[in-house]
């Protein structure tokens, strides 16, 4: 259990990290926080890949890895795309 | 071929790199990049990936650019008054890939699997990811359409509508009916039947044109409590993916019936719930496949959504369970429209709206979601521009769950040029409105009702307002004296000191700014 104990300290300990820095992002941002932290939850991408390109998987793994790398890049591509395109527009005249 | 410990370090640069992206955000002057920080940390962590085995490509690069193009369109199409149905959406995929990437890893665990089997931990976060993930992913569906206005309504369908909201049902239905038939050899009958019973309900529920129906309480507790039990039994049974998919099913009954019964008012606090469960989805996958950089981007997520719920349910003065499992709407003792509303409502013309800034000092300008449906926020920039140039001071004043989800307002607000340090926090403002002149509502209602402050029994009591009404004159745009979300009737729009302006949001203001050109 070793290994276990390690990732869950890296879990809870993350989990802080996200509460620091999240409470500082302005009711103005909540949106483009929305959107981007949804992109980033598409993280899950790189088990999809793995799995979806395994050798010797079988065919069942694989098929159900290669629809969650079609979901996982449309939360990535779609979430960073659409999270730029409005944070451009939060832009201070001079 | 990168060796484990390049691809892990380099997995620990793409964490680092989220983490100060999510920090860019901090101000609307480093967020752009921080945005692109996080963006290229997901490079990075994809990169690494690609580069640390040997791969059968075909799927990786047809599912890449399956997705990838889908997103993109999604992405540099959308309207901004849209975003919160496509953010909603967005959670859902997240906790579909999550389902199937755990699904995957067991079915892939259990043929390669040692005498003993996957262990523990990859056991239990399996099933975690799979209630939660699947949780998500209907959840999310749901509050997509409801949001689109497809589930739960009474009213016509547009084309695509019907095609999606008849198309999806019948895709679950159908994809679990086959799935139970082909395998009900191998699984036996009463898992076969559950499977089948779970598409069966998901698909009928969701046609459902009423969002409640009596037990719905019970049969949330009752299905988590199936869904757990099903836990269980999968990691007693990690050979049994047909149990895995039953209890995936359980848990796509149980995030239907959540999120069917939350009503408009509630949306920003569900998107942002299910926002955080996306997250912990893809942390709990972390755990099935061993990986650090899913466990610390899936909890920084998870973090932030939950803040986020935390915030909305505040600014409701609501709890989590109560949104999850309450009823809002007017009670028995709520006084009739009559009452509130007799003969003491005045409308008023674009003309006298314009004759109120004649010596105005200060206006402040208070959107909600009409302003949205409306497609108001360019003419409202218009408006609040024409005033400043004649030394006017105007802010606009935004409480945290107007419109459809969190900052929701904002973006709209920022897409038609409006500065952001113009955009006032409720708190900021409350205590500025007694020396304002003008108070302009646009398409808000719950937000700006005083109820909310003089009586305990209302169902918005105690929830915190704008306080509108203490302005020396308000000018509310509205359609007509229909309730908001929360069904009650406003004594704001019976006032002394209010003005009604009967009319469409952008054609209103639009109304308005000819008015005070020709003043």
């Amino acid at each position: 259990m070793d290994g276990f104990v390690m990732i869950l300290t890296i879990f809870v300990l993350a989990l802080f990290v996200g509460f620091e820095i999240i409470t500082k992002v302005p009711p103005t941002l909540h949106t483009p926080l929305m959107s981007g932290s949804n992109a980033i939850s598409g993280i899950t991408i790189i088990g999809a890949l793995v799995l979806a390109g395994r050798m010797d998987g079988s065919p069942l793994a694989q098929i159900m890895a290669f629809v969650a790398v079609i979901f996982a890049t449309i939360n990535v591509v779609g979430g960073f795309l659409v999270t730029d395109r409005m944070l451009k527009m939060f832009k201070k005249k001079d | 071929m990168l060796s484990p410990n390049i691809t892990n370090i380099a997995y620990l640069i793409a964490a680092v790199l989220f983490i100060f992206g999510l920090r860019g955000l901090a101000h609307p002057r480093t967020a752009v990049n921080g945005n692109r920080t996080a963006a290229l940390g997901m490079i990075l962590a994809i990169a690494v990936t690609l580069l640390s085995g040997r791969f059968e490509w075909q799927y990786i690069i047809i599912g890449v650019a399956i997705g990838g193009v889908l997103g993109a369109v999604a992405a540099m199409r959308i309207k901004m008054t849209a975003m919160p149905e496509m953010v909603g959406l967005f959670n859902g995929f997240g906790g579909a890939a999550s389902v199937l990437v755990a699904g995957s890893a067991l079915v892939a665990a259990m043929q390669h699997a040692t005498a003993a089997g996957p262990d523990a931990q990859m056991k239990i976060a399996t099933v975690a990811t799979g209630i939660i993930g699947s949780v998500t992913f209907f959840g999310s569906y749901v509050a997509f359409g409801k949001l689109a206005e497809f589930l739960a309504v009474r009213w016509k369908l547009y084309t695509w509508q019907k095609i999606v909201k008849y198309g999806f049902s019948l895709i679950v239905t159908a994809g679990a009916v086959w799935f139970g038939v082909i395998s009900i050899n191998e699984a036996g009958v009463p898992l076969a039947a559950g499977l089948m019973l779970s598409g069966v309900l998901i698909g009928g529920l969701l046609l459902n044109k009423k969002d409640r129906f009596p037990g719905m309480n019970a049969l949330k507790v009752i299905l988590g409590a199936v869904a757990v039990i099903l836990g269980v039994l999968v990691v007693l049974n990690p050979g049994n993916t047909m149990l895995f998919w039953v209890m995936v099913g359980a848990a796509g009954v149980l995030g239907v019936i959540l999120t069917f019964s939350i009503g408009g008012a509630d949306m920003p606090v569900v998107i942002a719930l299910l926002n955080s469960y996306s997250g912990l989805a893809a942390a709990a996958t972390g755990f099935v496949i061993n990986n650090n950089v899913l466990i610390v981007s899936g909890s920084l997520v998870g973090a932030s959504g939950i803040i986020l719920t935390n915030i909305m349910c505040k600014a409701m003065n609501r709890s989590l369970a109560n949104v999850l499992f309450g009823v809002l709407g007017p009670t028995g003792d709520t006084p009739s429209d009559d009452d509130v509303y007799a003969g003491k409502v005045k409308a008023a013309s674009a003309e006298e709206i314009a004759m109120l800034f004649d010596g105005a000092r200060r206006v402040a300008i208070v959107p909600g979601y009409g302003m949205a449906a409306a497609q108001a926020q360019h003419a409202v920039r218009d408006l609040a521009n024409l005033l400043e140039q004649r030394g006017i001071e105007v802010d606009f004043a935004i409480h945290p769950v107007a419109g459809r989800m969190p900052g929701h307002m904002n973006v709209l607000l920022a897409e038609a040029n409006v500065e952001y340090d113009k955009l006032r926090e409720m708190d900021e403002v409350n205590p500025t409105l007694a020396q304002t002149d003008v108070a302009i509502v646009i398409g808000a209602n719950d937000v700006v009702n005083p109820v909310a402050r003089t009586d305990p029994s209302s169902p918005i009591a105690g929830m915190p307002i704008i306080d509108v009404d203490k302005a020396r004159t308000v000018v509310v745009i509205k359609r007509s004296l229909s309730p908001g979300f929360a069904g009650i009737p406003n004594p704001l729009f019976a006032l002394d000191n209010t003005l009604m302006f009967f009319n469409d949001g952008k054609k209103a203001v639009l109304d308005i700014i000819t008015a005070v050109k020709e003043s």
